[in-house]
């Protein structure tokens, strides 16, 4: 667009990139489409929703599906459930894990190999196997139905205390070394030497928690069964009725309303955030 | 690369020369209060309900006070119901479907994406992983339309094309296509950036080698690109394996397990067991099989990453 784009360096074009180019805009419109159905459908007056044959573009844009969800469900208090539980899980996970992974990448102590091991071997248990037993422990807590029970369970994990670990482990030696000389104590150094180099990783992590957390499904379906206190995510499916009557305008504009705040969250966070899941842990 | 265990901190001897043991008794102290929080949390939540998990299994559990030993009942009926060995064949179908197409998906795209001739790299890069963040319940709700008999676009064209799909989620053998569609959809974009980064990491000076050799492009992906992204492959592998196991979301929303339970999977079933049917004992049963099955998985991904694995120390 302006003159130092111009001036930038022009790659020869290859009529093969040409090929390729178009393959992905149409492979990628596929992808996008049910995004785009959603947006799309969110605004349609319900005679266009169920007209035949269907389209992808409303002919006239309408705020009755998004008033009609605002109507059905609470969604104001699924939004702030799903702000808590997710947003409590995140910070919760970052504090916690960050402390454990410092201790097991940055202190030599005894027994933290058997200890890291046993904190990977942990990583390959999926949550669906120890949910029962959990579920009753939460319930014995009368946690049933409360924020700390949907957040305490997941306020910790392996996954992200070894992902952080490996970042830990990446920071050069003689950083917290000096600030031990100088007199700092172990938390002084945790807090103000090794952290502030570790943001990206945080970061990640935080993102990778706070999206899974914001869409699981069979968590809030498992530790709530008033409406009130479920998210958006296990509120949304409140909404295909018994009859198995879909009404689709209401349910894409529910779904619009669940997407919408991940969506601008991860566009600002993209570009660090796919590159650090794509390099951390894994290399 | 050298062990990073053996460059571990270890502060330099106190000047005053007091015994080095009492150091590492302090250290160790230190160590635990750093890693307490996690550790209660990770104790409390998963170390103790496995064990409590497999005690429930040999159990009748219900929920409601007085449980009964049963030894290998739950495991007698969790190899026997039919229902619960269609599951398990449900998932096992369901991996075979869902696992190859999003695997090889994601390689091609990463593949095309690693190009750098291929203009903006980086739009088709986001706009690729942007499902990964959109839930796979929101997901199901779209596609349902989509593929909606009447009123679903994808229905309607394909019709235009020729093809006649009908009532897919109603359909006892499309059905399970469908809802490992949307898994492939939400998750091909996360594989394909590990992919990515496995494909940056091979040195081009590999590349050049091969070209002077006179290899064409499809000898250098075969003896350059595939040898040295295997550890890359078996990784996302067996990523989507375990997703694969643990389908739940999107069944949940799209057909419920049905029709006829063509689409009930070992999660559907634990989910139904345990929180409906409130019948703990099977449910744990059942929950530990899934665990043996995932445990089995990662002792090949440990196979696979053994050298690896050491490396990170």
């Amino acid at each position: 667009m302006t003159a130092v784009g111009l001036r930038a360096p022009r790659p020869r074009i290859r009529p093969a990139s040409v090929v390729t180019f178009l393959v992905m805009a149409v492979v990628t419109a596929f992808v996008l489409l049910p995004v785009a159905i959603i947006i799309f459908t969110a605004f349609k007056p319900v005679a266009e929703v169920n007209a035949y044959p269907p389209t992808l573009l409303p002919t006239e844009w309408t705020l009755d599906n998004l008033i009609r969800i605002l109507e059905e469900l609470p969604f104001a208090r699924l939004a702030l459930n799903s702000v808590i539980f997710a947003g409590g899980v995140t910070l919760c996970a970052l504090v916690f894990d960050s402390l454990a992974a410092y201790a097991l990448a940055r202190i030599d102590f005894r027994g933290r190999g058997v200890l890291l091991v046993l904190i990977i071997a942990s990583l390959m248990i999926p949550f669906q196997a120890t949910l029962i037993p959990v579920y009753q422990l939460v319930a014995e807590l009368g946690w049933i139905n409360t924020y700390q029970g949907l957040i305490a369970p997941r306020a910790a994990d392996a996954f992200g205390i070894f992902l952080l670990r490996q970042f830990f482990l990446a920071l050069p030696r003689d950083l917290d070394n000096a600030a031990r000389i100088d007199g700092a104590s172990e938390f002084r150094v945790f807090r103000s030497v090794v952290l502030p180099n570790v943001v990206p990783a945080l970061m990640t992590l935080g993102v990778f928690t706070f999206v899974n957390n914001w869409n699981d499904l069979l968590w809030p379906l498992v530790f709530t069964n008033q409406a009130e206190m479920g998210t958006i995510t296990s509120g949304l499916t409140l909404l295909t009725g018994p009859g198995g009557i879909i009404p689709y305008g209401v349910m894409m504009a529910g779904s619009l309303l669940a997407v919408v705040p991940l969506v601008i969250g991860f566009l600002f966070v993209q570009r660090r955030f796919i590159d650090n899941i794509a390099t951390t842990g894994l290399k | 690369m050298t062990a990073p265990a053996a460059r571990a901190y270890r502060p330099p001897a106190p000047l005053g020369g007091r015994p080095r043991v009492r150091g590492e008794g302090r250290r160790t102290l230190t160590a635990l209060a750093f890693l307490a929080p996690a550790l209660l949390i990770l104790g409390a939540f998963v170390a103790w309900p496995m064990i409590s998990a497999f005690r429930l299994s040999f159990t009748d559990a219900s929920g409601f006070g007085a449980e009964d030993w049963v030894g290998l009942d739950n495991y007698i009926r969790v190899f026997t119901d039919p229902d619960i060995l269609d599951a398990m064949v449900n998932t096992l179908w369901y991996t075979v479907l869902f696992t190859p197409t999003a695997v090889v998906s994601a390689l091609l795209l990463a593949l095309v994406l690693n190009s750098p001739a291929l203009p903006f790299r980086g739009f088709f890069r986001t706009a690729l992983f942007l499902p990964f963040i959109v839930s796979l319940a929101v997901a199901a709700f779209a596609w349902s339309y989509l593929l909606d008999p009447r009123l679903g676009l994808v229905n309607y064209w394909l019709q235009g094309a020729g093809v006649q799909l009908g009532d897919v989620l109603e359909d006892p053998v499309l059905a399970m296509p469908a809802v490992a569609l949307v898994a492939v959809w939400k998750n091909f974009g996360f594989y394909m950036v590990i992919f990515l980064a496995g494909l940056q990491d091979i040195p081009a000076s590999l590349y050049e080698a091969a070209r002077m050799d006179g290899a064409g492009a499809g000898r250098r992906f075969t003896n350059v690109t595939l040898p040295l992204l295997s550890n890359t492959f078996a990784f996302v592998l067996i990523f989507a394996l375990i997703a694969a196991l643990q389908a739940f979301d999107q069944i949940y929303v799209m057909t419920g397990g049905g029709p006829y339970g063509h689409t009930q999977t070992i999660v559907m079933e634990i989910y139904e067991s345990g929180f409906r049917k409130l019948d703990l004992g099977f449910a744990s049963a059942l929950s530990y099989v899934l665990l043996i099955a995932t445990l089995l998985l990662s002792v090949v991904q440990f196979v696979f990453f053994g050298r690896r694995e050491k490396d990170l120390g």
